[in-house]
């Protein structure tokens, strides 16, 4: 009889999730899924609160991201007030984005993908975490630790705190960044460098060991989607979105992110709290689309930094097809390594620039606009907060648009690729059902923000079945 | 890793677990944040279930810390099978301890939650994750603190606690002293 695995739960993910895995007679997989099962209602429950209270808030949405919300919050309300952030104010924000993405990538790398990669896919579970990293590997999780405290720290340094810093706010910062603060996070450089370059080492041999996860833990065309500069660029803060196919070719660019509703929307499906956003000239869910840091690196024409562009060559060398293209979820782990090189490159410019000693930090406005949008690029991908106010400031909507859940079709694909491959039988051993947990762990996904998030409010909603049938079409104006 | 796992190496004590429920992870990232000092406490105790370890069942652990309210049905199945087999459990920051952004929703109807969320601001509807499929839980119509639930042995407040905070408690407990925790407000 036809038979239902459940991987309940999923583990070394941050947040609530399951797989279920459906099984035919003869034990082959006929179909896999990957749930969601968590949920707060952040869209429902900021409704009539003031929007100066926003970053402070959707910084909640998310622990491990919070300076990504708290920026795109901070964004938003730049907007609704119509200033122009002072220099000083828009350098530390840069810097605080590139620390974000440092810490949570090294979170990803070193410590929940890291013991799979390290130890093995088929290693003891009751040992195969951080701890169990640290007993066989002591040099190598200690420097993964201390990455992402560099990451944390230097947030620490412009924030006050570690999560949540009560520091970017409509208009700017609270606080100048000082020069000790400066000095102090110079010193942490050699250090990232160095175990960046460690890491370099001893992930680039252990790709010959992982063919086969290369190959089957979810390696399909998709569109990417990311953000670059004028000159095409990295860029996690300003610029426009660009997205190329699985082979290159640019689809669509110069897409302004205060557009995004005109070509993104997202679907609501019974089985799982997260929505899937997909490109809407294609459909759902043909216009599935990947974001984070191997869709950046798919969609930028160059990072912009030395040591990451020979990274990024090679990368493209290696695992590209002939445009370089990346379509490997397993390399999200080799772009996450890139990043976070770029990531430590930016930062040194950045603590170079004068400008981020700068001491007028906040433009100050009344409410002049009662709409606003901010985006940036978060770790795990484009992020955009959308706020419509009253007349007093207060929400009326707010639409967050998180970057997990744009990764989530192909999440599902790539759950369903990889059990396809790897498990056989209605009993199937540990480390099969780990591979399959591993293909989510690819994309880092963070579950508390993609269930938080909404889309802009509709003009035309579809009830559709299964298959993708016109059930009712709904239009409101 | 063909060795035995070495939870029996000499030094080690019972086993510590961390659980999460509904809240953003920050208390967990707070954790993180004892940096090398984590390295000194793998030393002391055994990992147990937790978000960073493959456990799917949970093992008895002595001190278990608890983020996050309770917010739907798995969350309460959860910490029920999490109380029975922990002999010390801890309300880790804010949401287990008051409900705390979690329990923000409990201004509204669940049913225009979920509204908002899957209907009013979807292009495409194919479904409804009202839960009860045996995979998806449904939510709870009110969210609530885990004392509402369980049994809770000490409170550690914040959004998230500091890092310090966290070792100090641990520490007190692993050494079998009473922790002193400093209370805080906002
Ligand atoms: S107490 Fe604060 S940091 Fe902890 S889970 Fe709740 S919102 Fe997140």
């Amino acid at each position: 009889m036809a038979r239902r695995l459940l991987i309940d739960p999923v583990s070394r993910i941050e947040g609530h999730a399951k797989v279920t895995i459906e099984l035919d007679d003869d034990g082959t997989v006929r179909d896999a899924r990957f749930h969601v099962t968590e949920f707060r209602g952040f869209e429902k429950l900021c409704e009539g609160r003031p929007f100066e209270e926003m970053p402070g808030l959707m910084a909640r949405v998310c622990g491990i991201c919070p300076v990504s919300h708290i920026l795109a919050s901070s964004k938003a309300g730049d907007q609704l007030l119509g200033v122009d952030v002072p220099p000083a104010a828009v350098a530390q924000r840069r810097l605080a984005n590139y620390a974000q993405l440092l810490q949570s990538h090294a979170l990803s790398f070193f410590h929940l993908s890291g013991p799979d990669l390290l130890l093995g896919f088929d290693a003891d579970p009751a040992t195969r975490h951080i701890f169990g990293l640290a007993a066989t590997e002591p040099d190598f999780a200690r420097r993964g630790i201390r990455l992402r405290q560099f990451g944390q720290r230097l947030i620490e340094l412009l924030g006050g705190r570690r999560v949540h810093p009560p520091w970017s706010a409509p208009g700017g910062v609270n606080q100048p960044f000082s020069a000790a603060a400066r000095d102090e996070a110079r010193g942490w450089l050699p250090e990232a460098y160095q175990t960046l370059e460690l890491a370099r080492s001893r992930f680039r041999p252990l790709l010959d060991g992982f063919r086969e996860e290369v190959d089957h833990l979810g390696d399909f065309p998709s569109l990417f989607l990311g953000t670059v500069s004028a000159d095409g660029e990295l860029e996690y803060y300003d610029g426009d979105i660009r997205i190329v196919d699985g082979e290159g070719n640019v689809v669509a660019d110069g897409l302004s992110p205060q557009r995004y509703a005109t070509y993104l929307g997202e679907a609501s499906e019974s089985w799982t709290f997260i929505k899937n956003p997909f490109y809407k000239p294609m459909g759902y869910p043909s216009g599935m689309y990947r974001v984070g840091p191997l869709a950046r690196l798919n969609v930028a024409a160059t990072a912009g930094t030395p040591r990451a562009d020979r990274e990024l060559r090679e990368l493209r060398h290696h695992a590209g097809d002939a445009a370089g293209t990346v379509c490997a979820s397993f390399h999200y782990h080799w772009a996450r390594l890139i990043e976070m090189v770029h990531a430590v490159e930016r930062i040194e410019e950045l603590l170079d620039d004068a400008v981020l000693l700068g001491t007028t930090i906040r433009a100050k406005a009344m409410l002049n606009h009662r709409e606003g949008i901010g985006v940036s690029e978060a770790p795990r991908g484009t992020l955009f907060h959308h706020y419509r106010v009253d007349e007093n400031g207060c929400i009326v909507t707010a639409n967050l648009l998180i970057a997990t859940a744009q990764n989530n079709l192909a999440m599902n694909q790539a759950v369903k690729q990889t059990a396809q491959r790897f498990v056989r039988g209605h009993t199937p051993a540990e480390g099969m059902l780990n591979r399959v947990e591993h293909a989510i762990r690819c994309y880092d996904p963070c579950l508390s923000c993609s269930t938080h998030a909404l889309g802009q409010m509709p003009l035309v909603l579809e009830l559709r079945d299964r298959q993708g049938g016109l059930l009712e079409r709904i239009a409101r104006d | 890793m063909s060795e035995a796992p070495s939870r029996e190496a000499p030094g080690r004590e019972a086993p510590m677990a961390t659980v999460w429920l509904g809240g953003c992870s920050g208390c967990h990232m707070s954790f993180m944040d004892l940096d090398e000092r984590l390295l000194a406490l793998a030393e002391r105790v055994e990992l147990g279930a937790s978000p960073l370890s493959d456990f799917k069942d949970f093992p008895p652990a002595d001190i278990t810390l608890v983020e996050g309210a309770v917010a739907n049905e798995d969350n309460l199945e959860v910490l029920r099978r999490v109380r029975a087999r922990s002999k010390v459990l801890i309300a880790f920051g804010d949401c287990a301890v008051t409900g705390n952004v979690t329990a923000m929703r409990n201004l509204f109807a669940v049913e225009d939650v979920l509204d908002r969320a899957y209907r009013q601001s979807a292009t495409v509807i194919a479904g409804l994750p009202l839960g009860g499929d045996g995979v998806v839980p449904r939510l709870l119509p009110r969210v609530r603190p885990i004392h509402e639930v369980v049994q809770v042995d000490h409170f550690l407040q914040g959004c998230p606690p500091d890092a310090d905070r966290i070792f100090d408690l641990v520490l007190a407990l692993l050494e079998g002293r009473t922790p002193e925790i400093a209370r805080r407000f906002g």
